[in-house]
């Protein structure tokens, strides 16, 4: 099917990390305004990296692709550079995605963002010095 | 399939040119190229052509040929049946009726015709998206010009009661002592339902020929004898001054080619389509839980399936169909790059949330009963690892 790229096939067919995590340290749920898909993400941070990500995603074939690429690629990232993964690099992985689809790819990176938060709402003394706002 | 086969069931989206059509088309593309309005003697073949295309046009709406005029298809028949009226009689009145599950051609030539002081009455639909000539009588007031009604909606099927709709809007014209144009947009019908503008008792109504197996970018404005009506191209004296410009007579004579196949294999065709419906809708209804038949279960054409799945996104599914070589599609065409719920499932009163998961499976002539137990021995899992992976059950 050319309107997608094989590597969004292939996460949309074989979706990796689905799932939810015993005792997570971070959890989120969030909407996306455009449509109305939701994605739950929940992360296990261990010192200060992700070391496990599951996720739940009621969307689109690029919504469900972008969360398992995205828990993936957040797997092993230091908190630091977890803040800074946006949608962008979320699509480039994936090898791009059409112009009118990449409002979907923001409900991952979203979804990170709020897991993080949440993470540091529990945990105020792990919030690394970098983070500004 | 597993053999690569890939199953087409979208055939309210397109149709394939049947060979029959390419056949009786193909002469007027090189061999018979002149240009209808000439003179010399070459030209009068395909003046010949186009006069028996529009002769066999009339034969199956029961019309008179000159009442038949071509179109660039549905989307230009729609627009010139609404904005030629309009323009015809506006200084009757400024007042338009129109059910709310139009298709975009005629819903956004309505909004385009309020930018010039029209004003438009969608009229609501029930559940099944049936409008109510009763309501379309109390809707008319003392400055209405124009009902447009669909004679079958696009996405969900439904058949709404045409003959019925002209009644009531002859009646209340009669009333007012006024001239209320009919509209209807046949383009989903043509094949499956009777095209008697008599009996439908319409003054216009549009076709789309690549719906019935004929080619794209072709079709019918069946205009009654008349009928207030402004041309809404301009130039030559075509089509009786109604649609000016060269005829695109390849598309012409296909498409009288293929309505006049659609209507003699008609009976056969529902009957076949028919079985392979009821055989699918039976087959999801029994196989998948939290679902919905979408339109009416009956008074429906017979190649519609139109389904909700609860906490499934339409996009998902159609793209792991397509995985597993079968084409359908979530609605319309036009609107599957876009994320927003369709406005025809939102008139029959479905929650944002159902109407996003819908499926249109839209079944045609190539289609048989082991295509349809393909789908049905696919679905069910497709919409089950979905739903698996949905954050609520
Ligand atoms: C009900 C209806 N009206 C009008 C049209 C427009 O026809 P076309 O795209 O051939 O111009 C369509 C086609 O999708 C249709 O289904
Ligand atoms: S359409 Fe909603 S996330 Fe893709």
């Amino acid at each position: 099917m050319p309107q997608y790229t094989e590597k969004v096939i292939d996460h949309f067919m074989h979706p990796r990390n689905v799932g939810e995590i015993e005792n997570p340290d971070g959890v989120s749920t969030i909407t996306n305004p455009a449509c109305g898909d939701t994605m739950m993400l929940q992360v296990k941070i261990t010192g200060n990296v992700i070391s496990e990500a599951k996720w739940r995603t009621l969307g689109c074939s690029v919504a469900i692709a972008t969360s398992s690429i995205a828990s993936e690629m957040m797997t092993g990232m230091k908190l630091e550079e977890a803040e800074k993964l946006s949608n962008k690099a979320i699509a480039d992985a994936l090898g791009g995605l059409p112009r009118v689809k990449m409002h979907c790819s923001v409900l991952a990176a979203d979804a990170l963002k709020d897991a993080l938060k949440d993470f540091y709402t529990k945990h105020p003394d792990k919030k690394p010095y970098t983070v500004a706002k | 399939m597993a053999d690569g086969k890939v199953i087409y069931m979208d055939h309210a989206a397109t149709t394939a040119l049947h060979p029959e059509v390419l056949e009786a088309m193909t002469p007027y593309f090189s061999q018979l190229y002149h240009n209808p309005s000439s003179i010399y003697g070459p030209a009068q073949l395909a003046r010949k052509g186009l006069d028996e295309a529009r002769e066999g046009v009339a034969s199956v709406l029961s019309s008179r040929p000159a009442e038949v005029v071509f179109t660039s298809g549905g989307t230009e028949s729609d627009n010139s049946a609404l904005k030629g009226a309009a323009m015809a009689l506006k200084q009757m009145g400024n007042h338009i009726l129109i059910s709310s599950i139009e298709h975009h051609a005629v819903l956004h030539t309505c909004h385009w015709l309020e930018k010039l002081g029209f004003e438009t009455t969608l009229l609501s639909v029930d559940k099944y998206g049936l409008v109510n000539p009763d309501d379309v009588a109390k809707a008319i007031t003392d400055k209405t010009v124009l009902v447009s009604v669909m004679y079958a909606n696009n996405e969900i099927g439904t058949v709404e009661p045409i003959s019925d709709i002209s009644k009531a809007v002859r009646a209340r014209a009669k009333v007012l002592n006024r001239s209320i144009i009919m509209h209807t947009d046949a383009v989903q019908a043509a094949g499956y339902l009777d095209l008697n503008v008599d009996k439908l008792g319409v003054d216009m109504l549009s076709l789309s020929s690549h719906k019935f197996y004929g080619p794209k970018g072709a079709g019918v404005l069946y205009i009654r004898r008349g009928t207030p009506f402004t041309a809404q191209e301009m130039g030559g004296t075509q089509e009786r001054n109604r649609r000016a410009g060269t005829e695109n007579m390849p598309g012409i004579v296909g498409t009288a080619a293929a309505l006049k196949r659609a209507e003699r294999s008609r009976e056969a065709n529902v009957k076949h389509v028919q079985a392979l419906r009821d055989q699918m809708i039976a087959g999801i209804e029994d196989t998948i839980s939290r679902v919905r038949l979408n339109g009416h279960p009956t008074k429906r054409l017979p190649n519609n399936v139109n389904f909700s799945f609860e906490m499934v996104e339409g996009e998902s599914t159609l793209v792991n169909m397509d995985m597993l070589g079968v084409c359908a599609s979530s609605g319309s065409a036009c609107t599957t790059a876009s994320a927003e719920p369709s406005h025809v499932l939102i008139a029959i009163g479905q929650a944002m949330d159902i109407a996003r998961g819908a499926l249109r499976l839209t079944l045609g002539e190539e289609n048989t009963k082991e295509d349809v137990a393909y789908v049905l021995s696919v679905l069910p899992g497709v919409i089950e690892r979905l739903r698996a992976m949905a954050p609520v059950k």
